[in-house]
């Protein structure tokens, strides 16, 4: 009796740590990056230019904006493919082709995003011979694509069969059925998912490198190089002066931050409550 | 719940004053003639050859132990089973002389006229009101006071509407399940359906939910040919007309539900009904 009592007791105590472990390097992290971080974050950081080393003061604002534009268009591209792949996955896939689709977006969601980016490359780059905010987005697009596939396949077959069938036994055709009761029903889970794709992609530094290239400049065209807040992060944490590793820190407090508030935002969509 | 085992010798459901009221009325004109049926899911047969007249306005139901096929059977009825991957049907369903699986016969309007409530409640996560009038809407009805009224009295057929007449915008799902099934039954009725299928309409719910969907389905054949797929003989003996016994994919017996429980004549239903199989 008391040896499976110590055991148990042991068993929970280690679960418990381990699954402490985890939380607690999130909180690390957050805290010692809003540490280093807090003190360059101005209205000037997120609203302004960068400027030369030496000089005080200075922001990050192209890259804020141009990391929005280059997400939103990757957003553009893949959500519509990502969904409706996913939908036909999810009620009309039959035979062979659903099973090879469904390997291959699992395999490409493991390809490294810096094989992904170098596609880009060769797709958008080396052709035009420039760098270019849009070659970033179709890299994006391809690292959010089999995430929304997925987990919009998944959403879709969550909703009950009863209910698909309630619907068809109404005398509604498939169509109907699909677009006004099943795709309404899993509508949360569809958006959860989506958000949680961007918040992927936001943070990707890698196939920015040899897509969207950087800018000092106000950038607003796609098809020309634009900053990107993860590449000037990259970019002045590697740099040997002090003035440019604080505005780095900042700059990762703002991503981490965004990501966070994406995060909470897609499991609030997912909260029942939403859901009625 | 009674189960089959407490029924006693089928002698002391003979004795059923209800149902020695109900005579035979073979008579009826037959609303579906269902003219051997074959129903394979992949190679499995699941419905070997089975025939079966359902009269109109009479409750006609279907009875037999667990994966004998007599869901399989009512999901044929209204073609449920194309939307099944895997599921083959042979045979005739006539529909008022007609073949539902004909070529050329679109599934959307056989499904129609032939209405389908399930065995556990499938309400739309949606208002009251706009589950009751999903199916006229969909059918492109936009006239508001028109909807209401449909609304009103579907819920009314269905014993629901002093319940929830002063929450209609409220969600189908804060509802009892004993209230969404009866929601369920409202949001077929409302496209005004000949057939109602009934897949064990009751079986997910308590026996006071259970007496009022039995007491619906008693009104309900007087506009509507139903048919019913219970577990609980108890059931099929109070709210029938006609009882059909399937047995591991077979339809061994059909007649009237006094018949059948008073006089089986395959030894299969008497075994059955009086409690020797499960």
């Amino acid at each position: 009796m008391r040896g499976r009592h110590v055991r148990s007791f042991i068993g929970t105590m280690l679960t418990a740590f381990c699954a402490s472990l985890g939380a607690v390097a999130l909180l690390l992290i957050f805290g010692y990056v809003l540490l280093q971080g807090f003190r360059a974050l101005n209205l000037a950081f997120v609203t302004q230019l960068p400027v030369p080393v030496g000089e005080p003061g200075g922001g990050i604002a192209n890259g804020i904006l141009g990391s929005v534009v280059t997400v939103a268009l990757a957003t553009a591209i893949a959500m519509p493919i990502g969904l409706l792949s996913g939908l036909f996955l999810a009620l009309f896939g039959r035979g062979w082709f659903p099973g090879v689709v469904r390997f291959l977006s699992d395999v490409l969601s493991g390809i490294p995003s810096i094989a992904i980016g170098l596609f880009a490359y060769i797709v958008f780059v080396a052709p035009f011979r420039h760098f270019s905010a849009v070659s970033a987005s179709f890299a994006f697009a391809m690292l959010m694509l089999p995430v929304i596939l997925r987990t919009s396949e998944e959403a879709v077959r969550s909703v009950p069969r009863e209910i698909r069938e309630g619907a068809l036994a109404l005398g509604m055709s498939e169509y109907a059925t699909t677009m006004r009761i099943v795709v309404p029903a899993a509508r949360s889970a569809i958006i959860t998912g989506l958000l949680l794709s961007i918040a992927r992609v936001t943070g990707e530094t890698a196939p920015l490198l040899f897509t969207a290239f950087g800018s000092q400049f106000w950038e607003v065209n796609p098809t020309n190089p634009m900053a990107e807040l993860p590449l000037q992060i990259f970019n002045y944490a590697i740099s040997p002066y002090q003035s440019w590793h604080e505005q780095a820190w900042a700059g990762a407090l703002l991503l981490i931050g965004a990501v966070f508030v994406l995060n909470v935002f897609a499991r609030l969509v997912l909260s029942p409550r939403a859901s009625r | 719940m009674v189960t089959g085992r407490a029924l006693g010798t089928f002698g002391s459901i003979a004795a059923n004053a209800d149902l020695a009221r109900r005579a035979p009325e073979i008579e009826v004109a037959p609303k579906l003639r269902v003219e051997k049926l074959d129903v394979h899911y992949g190679a499995f047969q699941a419905i070997k050859s089975a025939s079966l007249d359902v009269p109109e306005n009479r409750v006609t139901a279907l009875i037999g132990p667990s994966g004998c096929g007599k869901s399989t059977f009512i999901r044929a009825l209204n073609r449920m089973h194309d939307v099944t991957p895997g599921a083959r049907v042979r045979g005739r369903v006539m529909l008022d002389g007609e073949d539902i699986y004909a070529p050329g016969v679109d599934p959307v309007s056989i499904r129609h006229r032939i209405g389908m409530v399930f065995q556990r409640p499938n309400p739309f996560p949606k208002a009251i009101y706009d589950n009751v009038v999903y199916g006229p809407r969909v059918h492109g009805m936009r006239d508001r006071a028109q909807l209401d009224a449909i609304c009103e009295r579907s819920l009314r057929r269905a014993a629901l509407w002093n319940e929830v007449k002063n929450r209609l915008d409220r969600s189908a799902l804060d509802l009892s399940g004993g209230q969404q099934q009866r929601l369920c039954i409202a949001r077929c009725l409302a496209v005004d359906p000949e057939v109602l299928l009934m897949d064990e309409p009751a079986s997910s719910l308590d026996p006071i939910a259970t007496s009022k969907i039995e007491d619906l389905i008693a009104e309900l054949k007087a506009d509507f040919t139903v048919v019913i797929v219970t577990h609980s003989m108890q059931q099929a003996a109070r709210i029938s007309d006609f009882t059909a016994f399937f047995l591991s994919g077979s339809l061994i017996e059909t007649g009237t539900t006094v018949s059948i429980f008073t006089q089986p004549k395959d030894k299969r239903t008497e075994d059955y009904i009086t409690g020797r199989y499960g």
